[in-house]
């Protein structure tokens, strides 16, 4: 499955759950296929969508999905800790694997050798769903929190534009939605 | 009103209701202080820039927030104080332990200490420099409306002969 592919069957499936979504292709293909004030798209700071999305989840109610990637993980693997010793039950962390640093042309990552949802598992998350084929988030969903999912997904971008709204009015229209 | 309490006090009378921290040696009194408190959210963290992202989803979510820092941490987290914080105008109150300053015993925290004021500068992160424990319990209410009004970090460099 393609990550463009992915991110529609996902974006699909959500109602009114908050998302954060990772820096550079993942946010743009995100604002392509839908686009909502339940987005936060991230143009920087690579590394830190499941970090905001952890602080997040543990400021309100709602529940929190954040998008990341195998490259920004492993950028800041020391959430993984963080998350499972706070244990936010609203937190869903959906790993969208392509075993490559996709905005930067296609680099390898470690996660090719390395499972990042062993990872996971050793960490102490209890609710850890792999995904190799359609993305079904029924299950998921339903899933008491931290809860992680390893999507594998094909490399390669789609070809979508930049987005075209600046960082201030991303933060205004997610806050506003959140009031 | 000693040091440790004067932070701690000025950031509940700032309204500040979520922190993420990391240990200093400075700092200790005022982490277990924030962690008995239960209006504040305090979440140890792994590395500064994984407390700064944190706090920047808790602040979409609607909280005050705050970080407990050494400067040394400034260093890892010069990306994201930049390319999230004030990419979005995001604010946050930075209370750092300042060490490398006069008084320090460490050799290995000069370079560092040296250069945090830089650091700030070149980020454009506004910075408070209070002396004495009633200082800084005014200048935490103060810095963090100019945080939140100007959509910024703020910080509160607390150098060694502070405590």
């Amino acid at each position: 499955m393609k990550r463009v592919d992915a991110i529609k069957r996902i974006s699909e499936q959500l109602e009114d759950e908050l998302v954060i979504c990772n820096i550079g292709f993942p946010s743009r293909e995100l604002y392509a296929v839908k686009d909502s004030p339940t987005h936060f798209y991230m143009l920087g700071s690579m590394g830190m969508a499941s970090s905001i999305g952890l602080g997040l989840a543990l400021a309100q109610e709602r529940k929190v999905v954040a998008l990341d990637g195998d490259g920004s993980l492993l950028m800041n693997l020391g959430s993984l800790v963080t998350i499972y010793n706070q244990d936010p039950e609203n937190f869903i962390l959906i790993l969208l694997d392509n075993e490559c640093y996709g905005s930067t042309g296609s680099q390898c990552t470690y996660a090719s050798t390395v499972n990042l949802s062993r990872i996971a598992e050793a960490v102490g998350f209890k609710n850890i769903f792999s995904f190799k084929g359609d993305l079904d988030l029924t299950e998921v969903l339903k899933a008491e929190g931290p809860v992680f999912v390893h999507a594998k997904v094909e490399p390669g971008n789609a070809d979508v534009p930049v987005i075209d709204m600046e960082p201030e009015e991303i933060k205004e229209r997610f806050m506003e939605n959140l009031k | 009103m000693d040091s440790s309490d004067a932070i701690y006090q000025g950031l509940k009378k700032a309204g500040i209701d979520f922190v993420v921290s990391l240990p200093c040696v400075n700092l200790g009194k005022i982490i277990e202080m924030v962690d008995c408190d239960e209006e504040i959210t305090h979440v140890p963290v792994t590395r500064e820039e994984e407390g700064f992202g944190i706090c920047a989803g808790a602040y979409l979510g609607g909280k005050k927030t705050a970080i407990l820092m050494q400067n040394s941490g400034l260093g890892n987290s010069v990306n994201v104080l930049a390319s999230l914080y004030k990419l979005y105008k995001l604010p946050i109150l930075m209370v750092m332990s300042h060490r490398g300053t006069e008084g320090e015993f460490m050799s290995a925290q000069i370079p560092m200490g040296e250069a945090t004021p830089g650091v700030l500068d070149t980020l454009e992160i506004a910075y408070f420099l209070p002396k004495t424990p009633e200082d800084a319990y005014k200048a935490l209410s103060e810095a963090w409306l100019l945080s939140e009004m100007g959509g910024s970090p703020v910080a509160m460099l607390l150098e060694i002969g502070f405590w």
